[in-house]
């Protein structure tokens, strides 16, 4: 199971916090900065075992200014877990064109739903970027129907109102 | 509207916080929203809700609490649109928990949305439930995720089987019920789906023993297919990465087929064929196939298998040492550490490569390597392998040495065939990195060079060598040491050839020489240039000819301001003066050290405890028996920090003292004068010697040295008097009381002990006022007549506290005034308490004028400025 999916940029803000495990606030921000310091290291692995308890491992791919850190237990196969990562932000690419860090602080809701389509509870779910975005999309449609009969009803309410 | 409602976007929030320079900035701009999200959630404001809550959310992740806004999630979730939806159950999902008891009142909404007509509402259901699912709202929506499993759209089908491995986790009894689903939907074509229902079948798997046994009989066979064909698939380039067919569903069929496979021969045989497919079919070029071979390892490795698949999959293990990707050789190493267990000679076959992986440039794998290359090491190969790695100490990383150290010791030390081969070996790790072993090493290895007794002339031969190579690594110096200071005639007659060995002349000055080196290296620590002493002691006797040199050099010790090598100096002069009939016996060579005690107290399990060692006591030649691991630690452990063995009795002492050797020799006075106990054989070892007749009394034995030294060095000697008794009492305190007291006395008396100081001037009131008085103390440094300590004291006799006191004090020319700092500055009331302040005044004129001194003293009583002045001329006519 994937135990956490975190973005932290190279300063060590967080950009995207997502524990599958409940964890308090407090810990989150403690862990965002245990991983940050060990960001520097050459490997691509890092044993876990501290931030997390047993059984954990830790891989990261760095893109730009932001690290893309996955959380995760031995159920999971590192290999493809970088794999994963890679999907990730290829699906970030085609959803914001050409991905930047400003993207990803402005639009982080957008990252959540992206994520949501692509890991749920700890499990993957799709790892087809094409379908993620495919769903997101629609989604985003959906919503902007939504607003848009809203703002009509609205005025329309001022006009008759 | 609500003045406080903040009518700034999101976007203006984030902007804001990512301006902020500092993080006190980034606190009061969160405060300000906070407050603002908190004066709306009052107002129970609609409009700006799902805004206020996404602003939430970024506050959350940065850190700061976000509990007052959890209440909004769920009104967000009960709203119609699906705008509010999607926020409320993203914050529903990041600010909540399943421990919550507001999460009680979401149960109901979800159940609307699982039913909900838009399958992308079903789609944002299921996936919070399957993030934050307790285990009521499990209980209460179970059947509608089974429904779902079914559902038209295959979006929501792999959501619904993600959400029931939640569901399952959450209340394992409920598995039972997605058993038959899960069966009918492995046969799924949808690779999406196919992945997530694979997941669900794991999961079932671990929860259900029932479930395993209905998988493995129904649906073995169908799962095989699966991979078959996903492996033999067209090129499909929806699921593609990197050239490899979805991989991703690859590595979840070998692993559901891993699950399967263990520990049951039939379905371990089912999937034979389809594994070697994968093994040698996938292309290794890519992360993704790597992947997928690195999967189908691990699969090989857990089921039930003939021999032929393992050694595959090992070879693949293989080939994975030599990829250029870090991240490969790591999986690699890792996972033939648990090949090892299952198949140790497959793994053996790839020993050279891993071997390279030692000498790898990452850390990790280093490190990796290194440890399995630990346990790979075994009788045949010990010698090929430890070659390697002590080759490589030679050019490994600074901070490698350490560990690469260790584990050669350790090789070493547990499968060396012979003692020659573990000396030389040790000999060239101490070499290379001599600095970086830890003591028990080169203990342990001075143990195995005593017992090797036909290889000490080669031992000494080739540490004489070693040092002067090496003779930068601490490790290699002591070993060395100590050896020429045992075995220095063999070093010098070149007793004892081994045929392999090159002639080699060393003359007794020689052997000195290094020694010398040795402890006037300044990079020698105290433990090194301690043993030194002790060699030279020894060599002292072994080379008559050079036992005025050593005097010399031992001489220089004797002002160290390091307590241990002074007194040793102090003590070892004394030996080669005046106890040359002695020192022959004191300074025999050490009986040969017991290997088994060493290595059992090593391993920590014996205390210094020499009850346990008396079954094997060790002969003397005079024929006194001697428990042998007393000395042993003694020597070894000079300079460790573990304190010395609480039952250390006189006999452990007297070791203490001189190094370990005088054991024999702490018995030969004992033959002379039987009736003494262990106590006095201290007294008769520190007296003038071997005629009992003319040592009447301890005490002037031990005062002998003083005067004696005295002669050379009045101020040395006199330290080196006070600390050679200090160290006396507390190194004794298991020495029994009288003698402590003995050896006290006889300093008490001690004529050269100049005891000057107090008594000799009165005491005299400088300076008297209405309220403030002053005394001063004196005393004098001896040897020092010039120079006059006094201690003033001020009393104030007045019922007011006088503060900012301060005194100030001039002298005429021919005298020098120092003033330390005073006590404190404030002086309370009625002589209950004082001010002490000392000085130091220096007579130029000493003998011809006599001490004077001006004085002024101001301070503040009720916060009023006070200032009184005087003249000190009543000062003892000698000062």
């Amino acid at each position: 199971m994937i135990r956490a999916v975190l973005v932290i940029n190279n300063q060590g803000k967080p950009r995207l916090a997502k524990f599958y495990n409940y964890t308090p606030v407090e810990q989150q921000q403690q862990i965002i900065r245990t991983i940050y310091s060990v960001l520097c290291l050459q490997s691509n692995f890092i044993d876990g075992a501290s931030i997390f308890g047993q059984d954990t491992h830790l891989v990261y791919k760095l893109f730009a200014t932001l690290y893309f850190v996955f959380v995760f237990d031995s159920s999971e196969n590192e290999l493809a877990m970088f794999d994963l990562i890679q999907v990730y932000v290829e699906t970030l690419e085609k959803g914001f064109n050409n991905v930047c860090e400003l993207d990803i602080v402005l639009n982080y809701t957008k990252m959540h739903t992206i994520l949501n389509e692509m890991i749920l509870g700890g499990q993957v779910v799709e790892t087809n970027s094409q379908n993620i975005i495919q769903a997101v999309e629609e989604i985003s449609k959906l919503e902007k129907v939504t607003a848009a009969t809203k703002l009509i009803s609205k005025s329309a309410s001022i006009l008759w109102g | 509207m609500n003045p406080f409602s903040s009518e700034t976007r999101l976007r203006d929030m984030i902007r804001a916080i990512r301006a902020c320079k500092t993080a006190a900035e980034e606190r009061a701009v969160v405060r300000k929203e906070c407050a603002s999200i908190r004066a709306a959630v009052s107002d129970n404001d609609n409009d700006y809700r799902h805004r206020n809550l996404a602003k939430l959310m970024f506050i959350h992740m940065l850190g700061y609490p976000t509990h007052f806004g959890q209440m909004e999630c769920l009104k967000l979730i009960a709203a119609p649109g699906f705008p509010e939806k999607r926020i409320g159950y993203l914050g529903l999902m990041l600010l909540l928990d399943e421990r919550q008891e507001v999460l009680m009142l979401v149960t109901n909404s979800l159940k609307q949305d699982l039913n909900h007509t838009n399958q992308y509402i079903v789609g944002l259901a299921l996936c919070a439930l399957g993030n934050i699912s307790s285990a009521e709202m499990a209980r209460d929506l179970a059947p509608e995720v089974e429904r779902l499993l079914q559902f038209r759209d295959p979006n929501v089908r792999k959501k619904a089987a993600l959400c029931s491995i939640r569901i399952i986790k959450k209340v394992p009894d409920l598995a039972e019920n997605f058993v038959n689903p899960v069966a009918s939907l492995l046969k799924e074509k949808h690779h999406g789906v196919l992945l997530t229902v694979i997941q669900l079948c794991a999961e079932l798997c671990t929860v259900s023993e029932e479930a395993l046994e209905y998988f493995r009989k129904k649906c073995t066979e169908g799962l095989v297919k699966v991979l078959k064909d996903a492996v033999n698939s067209p090129y499909a380039p929806e699921y593609d990465i990197s050239g490899i067919a979805d991989p991703f569903l690859q590595i979840r069929l070998l692993r559901i087929l891993r699950i399967l496979g263990h520990g049951d021969a039939d379905a371990s045989d089912l999937m034979n064929d389809i594994l070697a497919q994968v093994a040698t079919k996938t292309e290794s070029n890519k992360n993704a196939g790597n992947a997928i071979l690195y999967e189908c390892v691990e699969t090989i490795m857990s089921i039930e298998d003939s021999g032929g698949l393992r050694v595959l999959a090992i070879n693949i293990l293989g080939r994975f040492l030599s990829n250029r990707d870090n991240n490969i050789r790591y999986v690699a190493l890792n996972m033939l550490m648990k090949a090892i267990s299952v198949d140790g000679q497959a793994v053996q076959r790839h020993r050279a490569t891993i071997l390279e992986c030692v000498k790898d440039s990452d850390a990790s794998i280093r490190k990796r390597a290194l440890e399995l290359v630990y346990l790979l090491v075994n009788e045949t190969n010990v010698k090929p392998l430890t070659k390697e790695l002590v080759d490589y100490l030679e050019v490994s990383d600074q901070d490698f040495k350490g560990d690469l150290t260790a584990k050669i010791c350790s090789i070493v030390e547990k499968l060396s065939p012979e003692k020659i081969w573990y000396i030389d070996q040790m000999l060239k790790v101490l070499c290379e990195a001599g600095n970086y072993v830890k003591d028990e090493v080169w203990h342990g290895l001075i143990v195995v060079i005593t017992n090797a007794t036909n290889l000490h002339g080669y031992t000494v031969r080739s540490l004489y060598r070693a040092i002067q190579t090496s003779g930068d690594q601490e490790a290699v110096v002591r070993v060395a040491v100590w050896c020429i200071g045992e075995y220095g005639d063999l070093l010098v007659n070149n007793v004892g050839m081994l045929d392999l060995e090159e002639p080699i002349t060393v003359t007794e000055n020689d052997a000195v020489d290094v020694i010398e080196a040795a402890i006037k290296r300044h990079t020698s620590d105290l433990t090194t240039r301690a043993m030194c002493l002790t060699a030279l002691l020894k060599l002292s006797s072994r080379f008559p000819s050079c036992s005025q040199r050593i005097k010399e050099i031992v001489n220089q010790s004797k002002g160290s301001l390091l307590l241990e090598l002074q007194q040793r100096s102090i003590e070892f002069d004394s030996i080669i003066e005046k106890h040359q009939n002695l020192r022959s016996a004191l300074v025999e060579r050490m009986p040969v050290l017991d290997e088994a005690t060493y290595s059992v107290r090593r391993a920590g399990s014996l205390p210094a405890d020499t009850s346990t060692s008396q079954g094997n006591p060790l002969q003397i030649p005079n024929g006194v028996p001697k428990t042998i691991d007393a000395p042993l630690l003694d020597l070894l452990d000079l300079g460790a920090d573990e304190p010395a063995p609480q039952n250390s009795s006189a006999p452990n002492f007297l070791q203490d003292l001189l190094g370990g050797d005088i054991l024999s020799s702490a018995s030969q006075p004992g033959t002379t004068q039987p009736q003494k106990s262990g106590t006095d054989v201290l007294l008769d070892l520190l007296s003038t010697g071997p005629s009992p007749a003319q040592n009447g009394s301890s005490t002037t034995d031990i005062l002998s040295l003083g005067p004696d030294n005295n002669n050379s060095n009045s101020k040395t000697s006199l330290n080196a008097l006070d600390s050679l008794s200090l160290s006396t009492v507390t190194q004794a305190q298991s020495v029994p009381a009288s003698s402590v007291i003995d050896l006290l006395d006889g300093f008490g008396p001690n004529p050269t002990v100049p005891k000057d100081n107090g008594p000799a001037y009165p005491p005299i009131t400088a300076f008297e006022s209405g309220s403030l008085s002053l005394v001063f103390n004196f005393s004098k440094q001896p040897g020092s007549p010039q120079i006059t300590e006094i201690e003033a004291k001020f009393t104030n006799k007045s019922s007011g506290i006088y503060t900012d006191f301060i005194f100030q004090a001039a002298v005429p020319k021919f005298l020098q005034l120092h003033l330390e700092p005073a006590s404190s500055n404030t002086l309370p009331g009625s002589g209950s308490g004082s001010i002490t302040q000392k000085l130091r005044v220096t007579n130029n004129q000493h003998g011809k004028k006599s001490l004077v001194m001006r004085i002024r003293i101001s301070y503040k009583l009720n916060n009023k400025d006070m200032l009184e002045e005087g003249q000190i001329s009543n000062f003892p006519r000698d000062l």
